[in-house]
């Protein structure tokens, strides 16, 4: 059924669907909302979870490894500082192989204290072994939520689906509702792979000596490399109930593209927008939409990308003494085939600043009309750099 | 003489203690009580490497291994699931050293028993962080030597008061113990068992190891810390009733001190200015039980 939802709300009613058992959560604005209707679904019944109201984000995933644990299917939600409280312990939930599901709001690390959305957060904890999927608007923020559930639970790694602060997480938009029969179609209840038990004990995440740690580490390789042909499946299962699909990666006008700009999140709604206006001027322009980050589809980027003359990549994000995130694992991935087009790293929108169609349409006659980068990141709208033009 | 402990062990020969390890010989006599409806969460410490490598283990319950600072909430979430899946008879237990519990874990122990969770908190204290190679932890006391508290640095600070903060916290359930009182031991575990809601259990463990005595006097040492009422045997119900289980005669704490090679710069005014220190918690303990007006 069609509602008006806020971004929060559609995360929270994909968590009800899912028929979550325990849910265990911090508050931290912008993920706020998540929780608190999350907590009233748990009060009135619509969900019949434990919802664990614990003193700290690190706490929050502690509980959720405890009770993953324990075989039952188990939500959370953080954002930014939050996010980083967890770091040890996202390392331990991949470790264990728990299927622990987390929808995080990208948002600006401290300090400047700042609220609005940024993706450092979570692209900062690409090598914690969680599957990351960017989503684009509400419909899609609940379908991957729904998704994430039973992507981890079949390869037993813990997903965590990324959104944008207030664009997303605070947004009003109509979103489709699907009826629970449905969902139930789509996720059959949680039927854990191992879990302690009394009757069979066994010792979970002992010491493990230089003879079986690194193949352990290989299964965990190995299950985000069957991710890559899992998600398309479970996509293809997901279209055939609810009819939509959006693709690890969606290539927009891509076909015959001399420039592809490479975006993420909410920006690529904006991006839609910009190409179609610069199609319509005769612009040999696509779009390459990054949904599924880690694990990384570095194969289809070099299918669609390697035929363009120019890939310019839009990053909200941006690794301190290297690049924006994006545009340095899309170079990686692209490095090793002869005659690869040039990457132009762009770093716009950080800590929630607006990235307008202006600014979009100015990345692209920039590449345009330079034959290399000039820089390995080109930082959009700085205003010291305004300042600087205006006096030269 | 006889003493009234069960016979039933639940651990499997082959643990990697040290020799004369409390910390051993407190989780044997603590799972007797306990049996097989136990899930284990086991925070780093010395019983991370002394219940064994993958893929052995030598409990006989599960073990969730878990990292450092998250004991409290791990359980948090085990005994979440257990409620979901309507397993009512199982114990959820952490089993902490005092690291685990004083220090970097105490977060998340007090978040959980403020939240009343239904759990056993155990804290066996060997008063360091031996693990890692004997540190000192805010459990380490007064006048101790460890690596990180050398020479003329010997600690300085008295040791925290854990059972105090859990009371604070008006749990239903707290209470000390010692490896060289089992019988008060078990009776306590099997009290802490039938309760309902956070329970805390200070179980004293002597470490051969970091305490610098042979191990042979293991037991000894920490039936003296009772004796000495450095250690004092007590129980807290609901945060407020105090009950006192063993009241020592007379009986200076040098003679606990010269035993220990962690204490060993200690000079007389030390042990002097220590008994006052003893003394004085031991009145306030006897006010809190009424024992003393
Ligand atoms: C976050 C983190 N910091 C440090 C460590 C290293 N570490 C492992 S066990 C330990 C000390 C444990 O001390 P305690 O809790 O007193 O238990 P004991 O070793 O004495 O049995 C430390 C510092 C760790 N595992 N995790
Ligand atoms: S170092 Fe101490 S606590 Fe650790 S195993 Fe050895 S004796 Fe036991």
């Amino acid at each position: 059924m069609k509602k008006v939802l806020e971004g929060s709300q559609a995360v929270a009613e994909a968590v009800r669907l899912a028929k979550v058992s325990v849910i265990s959560a911090y508050p931290i604005t912008p993920q706020t909302h998540i929780v608190e209707f999350l907590s009233e679904y748990c009060s009135d019944g619509r969900l019949g979870a434990r919802f664990l109201r614990v003193e700290s984000e690190h706490s929050a995933l502690a509980a959720l490894i405890g009770a993953a644990s324990s075989g039952v299917r188990t939500f959370t939600a953080t954002s930014s500082q939050g996010l980083a409280l967890m770091h040890e312990l996202l390392h331990w939930t991949s470790g264990a192989r728990l299927p622990v599901v987390m929808v995080e709001v990208n948002r600006a690390l401290a300090p400047g204290w700042n609220i609005w959305t940024d993706q450092t957060d979570s692209l900062a904890q690409r090598d914690t072994g969680w599957i990351q999927l960017y989503c684009e608007n509400s419909q899609e923020t609940l379908d991957t939520t729904l998704q994430a559930f039973r992507l981890a639970e079949m390869v037993n790694l813990p997903v965590m689906v990324v959104l944008d602060a207030f664009y997303l997480s605070h947004t009003y938009e109509p979103v489709d509702v699907p009826e629970q029969e449905l969902v139930d179609c789509f996720l059959p209840p949680y039927d854990p792979k191992f879990q302690v038990d009394t009757k069979d004990p066994r010792a979970f995440g002992s010491l493990v000596l230089p003879n079986a740690y690194m193949e352990m580490r290989h299964n965990i390789a190995m299950a985000m490399e069957e991710v890559l042909s899992i998600f398309p499946e479970i996509e293809e299962d997901f279209a055939g109930i609810f009819g939509r699909r959006y693709g690890s990666v969606e290539p927009i006008a891509c076909d015959d593209a001399e420039i592809i700009l490479v975006t993420s999140g909410t920006v690529t709604s904006t991006s839609r927008q910009v190409i179609q206006g610069l199609r319509a001027k005769g612009e040999k322009v696509g779009l390459l939409k990054v949904k599924l980050f880690r694990p990384f589809p570095s194969e289809m980027f070099r299918r669609i990308l390697r035929p363009a003359k120019k890939v310019a990549v839009i990053d909200r994000n941006f690794s301190f003494g290297a690049s924006g995130i994006f545009a340095q694992e899309l170079r990686a991935a692209l490095c090793n085939l002869p005659g690869h087009p040039p990457v132009f790293g762009y770093i716009a929108g950080i800590g929630g600043r607006d990235v307008t169609t202006d600014i979009l349409e100015n990345i692209y006659w920039q590449t345009k009309k330079n034959e290399v980068p000039e820089k390995e990141s080109i930082w959009m709208g700085l205003q010291e750099v305004d300042h600087a033009t205006e006096s030269s | 003489m006889q003493l009234k402990v069960p016979e039933r062990e639940y651990m499997y020969p082959g643990h990697v203690a040290c020799p004369g390890c409390g910390a051993a010989i407190a989780m044997r006599l603590f799972m007797k009580v306990m049996g097989e409806k136990t899930i284990i969460v086991l925070p780093a410490c010395c019983w991370s490497i002394i219940a064994g490598a993958y893929p052995q283990s030598t409990l006989q319950v599960p073990i969730i291994h878990s990292a450092f600072e998250t004991g409290g909430a791990v359980a948090s979430g085990v005994r979440a699931a257990l409620d979901i899946k309507g397993d009512t008879e199982t114990t959820v237990v952490t089993w902490a050293g005092d690291g685990g519990t004083f220090d970097i874990g105490f977060q998340a122990l007090s978040g959980a028993v403020e939240r009343n969770e239904d759990f056993i908190y155990v804290c066996y204290d060997n008063e360091a962080y031996m693990n890692t190679g004997i540190q000192r932890s805010s459990s380490t006391p007064y006048g101790a030597w460890t690596t990180t508290t050398p020479g003329q640095e010997w600690k300085k600070m008295r040791k925290k008061n854990i059972v105090e903060a859990l009371v604070a916290h008006r749990i239903p359930y707290a209470a000390t113990a010692n490896i060289a009182f089992p019988e008060d031991m078990i009776r306590k575990v099997q009290k802490a068992k039938e309760i309902k809601g956070a329970r805390f259990l200070h179980i004293f463990a002597s470490c051969p190891t970091g305490w610098r005595i042979p191990s042979e006097i293991s037991v000894k040492i920490a039936r003296m810390a009772v004796q000495t009422n450095i250690f004092p045997l007590y129980e807290v119900e609901g945060g407020v009733k105090y009950t006192i289980n063993y009241t020592p005669k007379e009986y200076p704490v040098r003679e606990y001190f010269k035993l220990q090679g962690r204490f060993q710069h200690l000079t007389d005014n030390d042990l002097a200015q220590i008994q006052e220190m003893v003394n004085e918690d031991w009145e306030l303990l006897l006010r809190k039980a009424g024992e003393l007006s």
